[in-house]
């Protein structure tokens, strides 16, 4: 199974440390979460399931596209962090 | 209840309450998250605050016990769909409350330019189809933003059918049907920054804030982005005022013809003129404008008041307006004279007196 961590910002709605998720597909282990921690979906996603603009996705360290991250392909231990790009001020 | 002041900032939601001519701050909601608007529903009392989380997009909250505890409630948002250009909110900027005859409703204005309506306090949000479908919004534009938004929403106090809305840049609309029809009510704006042949486009006029007389529902102000307009016809053909820049006007209640203004230089500057800070007042139905300045600090002054940081209580008499510098000024005299209530504040979004 794959681990799916998430930005401390998000502690309030994410699941608390890595979840465990067994997915083909990134967007489909995304989807399996979003299912248990509803809110969280839309501080990642926007109505359109389109990343957020200020939101990363890591799979064993290397940086997903913003486009097509929803088709990568996850596999047993795959570490994947969604972070957030550091912004603002 | 007591009067209570909200300020939304870059930094969170801030409350105060009032103390005899004075203001006790309360604390600070929403720590570090951006506040886009605050509404608080004069029907039941339910805080509305919603949020620009930047990362995380747009997001609202409700409190049904005056700000002592808050939950999150859906977000407007288009329904989804293939394509790629597909609408998304990206911010909501806009809040109100119908009347006593549509219990539970709240609109809704966002960027993108659309019209969302709640019947059930924000537990759920419809998008009005007939404002997101009209042929003319191909015509509309950001100002200043990504795109077209719809920053002023104006609810007749006597008929919650009647709407009025502005929209930056795509002019004023308005429906007399609870949002079934819409039409375009900008006659009489003009728009500077536009070749001659577009001036009077009512699809390209950029107000920056519409408010309404509540005793008075057809008398409206409008600061727009080259002029302050009124109308005495409920929208229906507007006069110009002034050609002073600005972004808040506040409305007297009850008098028609009084209104507030913070003047700024446009519009590549967008600071006081000359580092000169100043509020300006009409109380003739704007013929004339009083420019004021006791309690306000000398030159050089940089402070800009956004479109939804100035706020009138239901008397006329309490004003509270904060800047883009983190200033914060309060007036219990009908805005003839200020007093500093905070100078260390995060940049003010948005003012709202909680009554």
């Amino acid at each position: 199974m794959a681990r799916i961590s998430f930005t401390a910002h998000l502690r309030k709605i994410a699941p608390a440390g890595a979840t465990q998720v067994q997915a083909p597909t990134l967007g489909r282990a995304l989807s399996e979460i979003f299912a248990r921690a509803p809110k969280l979906k839309g501080y990642v996603v926007d109505e359109q399931d389109r990343l957020r603009r200020h939101v990363v996705i890591f799979v064993n360290g290397m940086r997903l596209a913003p486009v097509g991250w929803a088709d990568v392909a996850l596999h047993d231990d795959d570490d994947v962090y969604v972070m957030q790009a550091l912004s603002g001020g | 209840m007591s009067l209570r002041l909200a300020i939304g900032s870059r930094k969170g939601l801030l409350l105060y309450t009032a103390e005899g001519d004075d203001w006790r701050y309360d604390g600070v909601s929403f720590r570090a998250t951006p506040v886009t608007m605050m509404l608080r529903d004069p029907r039941d009392g339910c805080l509305y605050v919603a949020l620009e989380h930047g990362h995380f997009g747009p997001k609202l909250h409700r409190s049904d016990d005056d700000g002592a505890t808050w939950r999150e409630i859906a977000t407007p948002a288009f329904a989804k769909s293939d394509e790629a250009d597909a609408p998304a909110v990206k911010q909501i900027w806009a809040l109100e409350a119908a009347g006593a005859d549509q219990p539970g409703v709240i609109w809704a204005g966002t960027m993108p330019a659309a019209m969302f309506r709640s019947h059930d306090k924000g537990e759920s949000w419809q998008l009005n189809d007939a404002f997101w479908a009209l042929p003319e919004r191909t015509q509309w534009f950001g100002g200043g933003n990504d795109a077209a938004v719809i920053h002023s929403v104006s609810i007749h106090p006597e008929n919650s059918a009647k709407v009025a809305l502005a929209i930056s840049c795509g002019g004023v609309w308005q429906t007399a049907d609870g949002g079934a029809s819409w039409q375009n009510t900008s006659k009489g704006l003009w728009a500077a920054y536009m070749p001659p042949e577009k001036r009077e486009d009512p699809n390209v006029q950029d107000p920056h804030r519409l408010v309404r007389c509540t005793a008075d529902p057809d008398r409206l102000y409008v600061q727009h982005h080259n002029a302050v307009f009124g109308s005495a016809d409920g929208g229906q053909q507007w006069q110009t005022l002034s050609e002073a820049f600005g972004f808040a006007v506040a409305a007297h209640p009850q008098d028609p013809l009084t209104a507030w203004f913070v003047p700024a230089e446009k519009d590549e500057f967008r600071l006081p003129r000359d580092e000169d800070f100043c509020i300006t007042k009409t109380d003739d139905g704007g013929k004339t404008f009083r420019r004021i300045t006791k309690g306000l600090p000398p030159k050089p002054a940089f402070d800009l008041v956004l479109r939804h940081a100035l706020d009138v209580d239901r008397t006329g008499r309490r004003l509270a307006f904060g800047s883009t510098t983190g200033n914060l000024w309060i007036s219990s005299d009908a805005g003839e004279g200020w007093k500093l209530l905070s100078g260390h504040l995060p940049p003010v979004y948005c003012v709202r007196m909680l009554e």
